[in-house]
């Protein structure tokens, strides 16, 4: 509903937007420009700025103590594999909903997301000793297995918003012309919902790499990701901003990096078919 | 030419039989003192040819994920740091590693008697002390010489309201004294307990009820929020060792009452802004034969179970070792050197120049987890009942007392909960 | 097109997903429901026999568990309503044109890449300290008293970090609803002279009916399982003990795996109930 306003109109709500944005933003900006200041900056009284002594100390600390690059090889694996697998159950079954509907669809659905409100903690036991059984604790299998089920429902919501979208007489037309149900998923269907899936990607990649308890609880040296990597620097004797912003940094950076540069296919991915 | 002749050697050994090179997991919390054995690894390493992968947590994860491990057999890790309260729990279940085959030169007589009673079931050790702590009380010199007053070895309750009022300047942001409130048996619970010994209070009778609808409990709990509201600093029930510590450290308290370990940190010219107008003395009684000081080890234990006990008792060995400590002090100076686990440490020339090493040691001496109250208990533990179900039901009661300093809550409330989930609790664990 | 065919082939596709996603419900649900009837105590020797319905009885008669549920529905219900009133609010700004639209847009999404213990912990440190935080800075500059927020207004400053992080997740999609809205009905209004606000109350909002549905129900999703944000806050304290909270310090704190399994079935309860309200909402306003 973008109209043509005065310039001094837009101006001011320029100077509005970007006051606000920069409120939203200011604990971020303010982590990171934490994380190069000494500790004892760190605390000044009053509040230092911008006009402290840049220094990477707390980088190189962080990294001399935990090994920052398998941490975060291990989110990478966990975040990616598990949304990979948990797209490529969830497109069929998606795809099915969206076009071959029952009078059970809406309710399957809604069973689905309904899953999602389990308590992690009240089945911390029985999942740790399935995984004993299974020997699958501390593995990137086992997590990836696990936050992809975590996501799967939403994934396949997101991705039957999507498809629904796209007009059955297409995929008609495809059919008269004798292409078979793989062929049509495949070849018509896919390259259709191509930027659903990559806005779904997206949004699941950022919810598996921010999930906090399975993560910390399922591992131990092997398979620990970012998150764990958090837990040691949360609160350590004596004092600890810089170092904790230099680690919330590093473990926040790559997600950030990754959401700006792909901020279209995300705004789309989080409409989740709200919008016509 | 080196590698080679190494490789051969590891060949020859994993002919033989015997596992030349494992890793081993370790679990271990947050603390500097860890942190520093983290760094120091590599000597390990040289020495045996076993490698470590650390998991280090911050203390409260750290408990969730080892306790979840052990109680299932998880089997996730080779050596998990615990402390005084889960040894003798664990161990009683059969989950822990006996520790009675270590070698002569490990020296085992040498550990301070209170912390290998406290990490033994049985009489027989099952972790060994990494570092032991006690509480007392470390003060300001400066302010309390401004205040005209002196700190005497062994204070009263008393003396310690009054040094607090007078050092208070709230304008300036300094604070007679800074004591724990975050909820948390480890917190507040740790240090309340403590203090409540010195006033005649106790967790349990004889016949395990509760008791804090005693006198005792309520005289305790209203000394130390009194003197918190009129002397402490502002957010005190969110404040815990680490909160106070930066406080301390920052020159904002009068007077601290914590672990003897934070004695090498507010001391640190590196890290504090007070270190050299840094006072020690005993934790502060009532005159009833109590002083309100704990006693607490972070301790290696081994998992029973694991697939590498040897490697595992090796890296205690070398850990708990009295040339760790030595390894320490040449890195990083005497002062900073874990302290509280063995007698020899106090014997050291180079560390009894360490102004708190005396009264640490003399803290650590004066607790007795075995008749910590005035009157009789049925439990061990100073701050701490062994009891499974402690650690749950302490946390709870904690959080009533916590937000009785906040002042959501009166005292009264706070207790009469306390008493009723103690109560609950106990019952649904069959006493 | 649904023919016999195509509707076999249907089942077939779900089939993946539907067995998956029950195998991950059943397992956990029949193994905590098993729990529940039973005195399980790993740290007095596991499995101590079965005891009927004690630790539901036990759950619920604790002086915890009202307060829990309370507190539970506060953080969601607080959560969702400064999300979805300050969402609206920030949509309708993001959609006049601005210089650099783009920017303010990363800015606003940002908290949302932010992980829940990682913004929990900032928050706490580095700006709720009631000594060392920025804001005790900001009211000390102003001459006020600084506040203890976590233990002055604990709930309140939960549900204000909760919503930092989902802010931008229901601004995002409120405001793709919006930029959809048919601007010749916005003009056609305004030539008719409705004031701004009646012409966003009966035109922009009603509009909006459906994108605040789908934020209602996948907030409210994750929101009632919240959990890292009070064990790095509070740890509990101060009446923000949250049902899952609760369900924690039952089994990992007090090592009772089977009253916090009675706990779980209770959630699992709550969840319920919320989901019936969620889905005739949804059944109304979302066409799936």
């Amino acid at each position: 509903m973008a109209r043509q306003v005065t310039s001094k109109r837009k101006a001011l709500n320029t100077v509005l937007a970007w006051g606000i944005g920069l409120l939203i933003f200011f604990p971020i900006l303010w982590t990171i420009l934490t994380s190069f200041k000494t500790e004892a900056q760190a605390i000044n009284d009053p509040p230092i700025f911008l006009f402290f002594d840049w220094t990477l100390e707390n980088y190189q600390v962080v990294q001399e103590r935990s090994n920052y690059g398998r941490f975060l090889w291990n989110s990478v694996i966990i975040a990616g594999g598990s949304t990979l697998l948990g797209t490529a159950i969830a497109i069929p079954a998606a795809w099915s909903m969206a076009f071959v509907p029952s009078k059970r669809t809406k309710d399957i659905l809604l069973w689905m997301l309904s899953t999602k409100m389990l308590p992690a903690v009240g089945v911390l036991y029985p999942i740790y000793l399935l995984f004993i059984r299974m020997g699958i604790l501390d593995t990137r299998v086992g997590l990836v297995v696990v936050i992809m089920l975590i996501n799967l429902p939403i994934i396949i919501w997101m991705l039957y918003t999507y498809f629904k979208e796209i007009p059955g007489e297409i995929l008609e037309a495809a059919r008269m012309d004798g292409a078979s149900l793989k062929e049509e998923v495949l070849y018509v269907l896919t390259p259709m919902a191509v930027p659903g899936i990559a806005s779904t990607i997206l949004l699941n990649i950022i919810l598996a790499w921010n999930e906090a308890f399975w993560t910390l609880n399922l591992t131990a040296a092997k398979a620990a990701p970012l998150t764990s990597f958090i837990a040691s620097y949360s609160s350590p004797e004596g004092l600890f901003y810089a170092k904790l912003s230099a680690a919330s940094t590093m473990a926040i950076a790559p997600i950030l990096i990754l959401g700006w540069f792909s901020q279209k296919q995300l705004v789309r991915g989080l409409t989740f078919g709200a919008v016509k | 030419m080196n590698n080679a002749l190494r490789a051969a050697t590891a060949l020859t050994l994993i002919a033989a039989g015997g596992a030349y090179a494992d890793t081993i997991t370790i679990a271990t919390v947050n603390n500097g003192d860890m942190v520093r054995m983290q760094g120091l690894t590599e000597d390990f390493t040289k020495k045996t040819g076993h490698t470590v992968e650390w998991v280090t947590l911050e203390e409260n994860v750290l408990r969730q994920r080892v306790t979840t491990d052990i109680s299932t057999n998880g089997g996730q890790f080779d050596i998990m740091t615990i402390g005084m309260y889960e040894t003798p729990i664990w161990a009683q279940n059969g989950w822990l590693v006996e520790l009675d085959d270590l070698p002569e030169s490990y020296d085992v007589d040498d550990i301070l008697p209170a912390m290998r009673g406290g990490l033994s079931y049985d009489n027989t050790l099952y972790a060994a002390p990494f570092y032991g702590e006690s509480s007392m009380i470390m003060y300001r010199t400066d302010l309390m010489e401004k205040a005209g007053l002196e700190m005497p070895e062994s204070p009263s309750w008393d003396f310690i309201v009054d040094a607090a009022n007078k050092m208070t300047d709230k304008e300036n942001e300094i604070y007679g004294i800074c004591l724990r409130g975050k909820a948390g048996w480890g917190e507040n619970m740790a240090f309340l307990t403590a203090t409540s010994n010195a006033f005649g209070a106790r967790w349990f009778d004889e016949n395990w009820q509760a008791q804090f609808d005693t006198e005792e409990w309520a005289n305790t709990l209203n000394f130390y929020v009194d003197l918190m509201t009129e002397a402490g600093p502002p957010g005190a029930s969110n404040n815990g060792f680490n909160e106070n510590l930066s406080l301390f450290q920052q020159g904002k308290c009068g007077m601290w009452i914590d672990a003897t370990v934070a004695a090498s940190f507010v001391t640190n010219p590196d890290d504090s802004t007070v270190a050299d107008k840094v006072g020690f003395a005993l934790a502060p009684n009532t005159g009833l034969g109590k002083n309100s000081n704990w006693l607490w080890a972070w301790a290696l234990a081994i998992p029973a179970g694991t697939d590498n006990e040897d490697a595992a008792k090796q890296f205690i060995e070398w850990a708990t070792s009295k040339e760790y400590i030595e390894l320490v002090a040449e890195n990083e100076g005497w002062a900073n050197v874990p302290p509280g686990a063995r007698k020899s440490l106090y014997e050291n020339e180079n560390y009894q120049a360490v102004p708190f090493s005396d009264m640490t040691l003399k803290s650590i001496l004066s607790a007795d987890p075995l008749n910590p109250t005035v009157e009789s208990v049925p439990y061990v533990g100073v701050q701490f009942v062994a009891i499974p179900e402690f650690a749950g039901f302490a946390t709870e009661v904690g959080q009533e007392f916590s937000a009785a300093l906040a002042g959501q809550q009166t005292v009264e409330e706070a207790l009469e909960k306390a008493q009723a989930l103690t109560t609950d609790a106990m019952e649904a664990a069959g006493y | 097109m649904a023919t016999q065919h195509s509707r076999s082939a249907a089942r077939m596709m779900m089939a993946p997903a539907v067995v998956l996603l029950l195998g991950w419900m059943l397992v956990p649900l029949i193994m905590t429901l098993y729990f529940s009837f039973k005195k399980y105590l790993p740290l007095r020797g596991g499995d101590l026999g079965w005891i009927g319905f004690d630790n539901y009885v036990r759950f619920v008669s604790s002086s915890a568990f009202w307060p829990s549920v309370s507190a539970t529905l506060i953080i969601v219900g607080g959560v969702l309503t400064i999300t979805v009133v300050l969402g609206v609010l920030l949509a309708l700004m993001l959609d006049q044109p601005i210089w650099g639209q783009g920017i303010v847009r990363i800015l606003v999404i940002a908290p949302f890449f932010v992980m829940p213990t990682v913004s929990a912990l900032v928050w706490k440190n580095m700006f709720m300290d009631p000594v060392n935080g920025l804001f005790a800075h900001l009211w000390k500059f102003f001459g006020a008293e600084p506040i203890a927020w976590l233990t002055e207004v604990p709930l309140s400053s939960i549900v204000m970090i909760v919503s930092w992080q989902w802010l931008p997740f229901a601004t995002l999609i409120l405001l793709t609803a919006i930029q959809s809205l048919d601007s010749e009905q916005i003009e056609a209004a305004e030539m008719d002279g409705a004031p701004i606000i009646k012409r966003f109350w009966f035109i922009v909002l009603p509009h909006l009916g459906r994108a605040i549905t789908v934020v209602v129900l996948i907030q409210t999703i994750f929101l009632l399982s919240v959990f890292a944000e009070i064990f790095v806050t509070t740890q509990g304290a101060f009446g923000t003990k949250t049902l899952s909270y609760l369900i924690y310090q039952r089994v990992l704190e007090s090592q009772n795996v089977g009253l916090g399994s009675a706990g779980g079935v209770y959630a699992i309860i709550l969840a319920n109930i919320v989901a019936i309200f969620l889905m005739r909402m949804v059944g109304k306003n979302l066409d799936a």
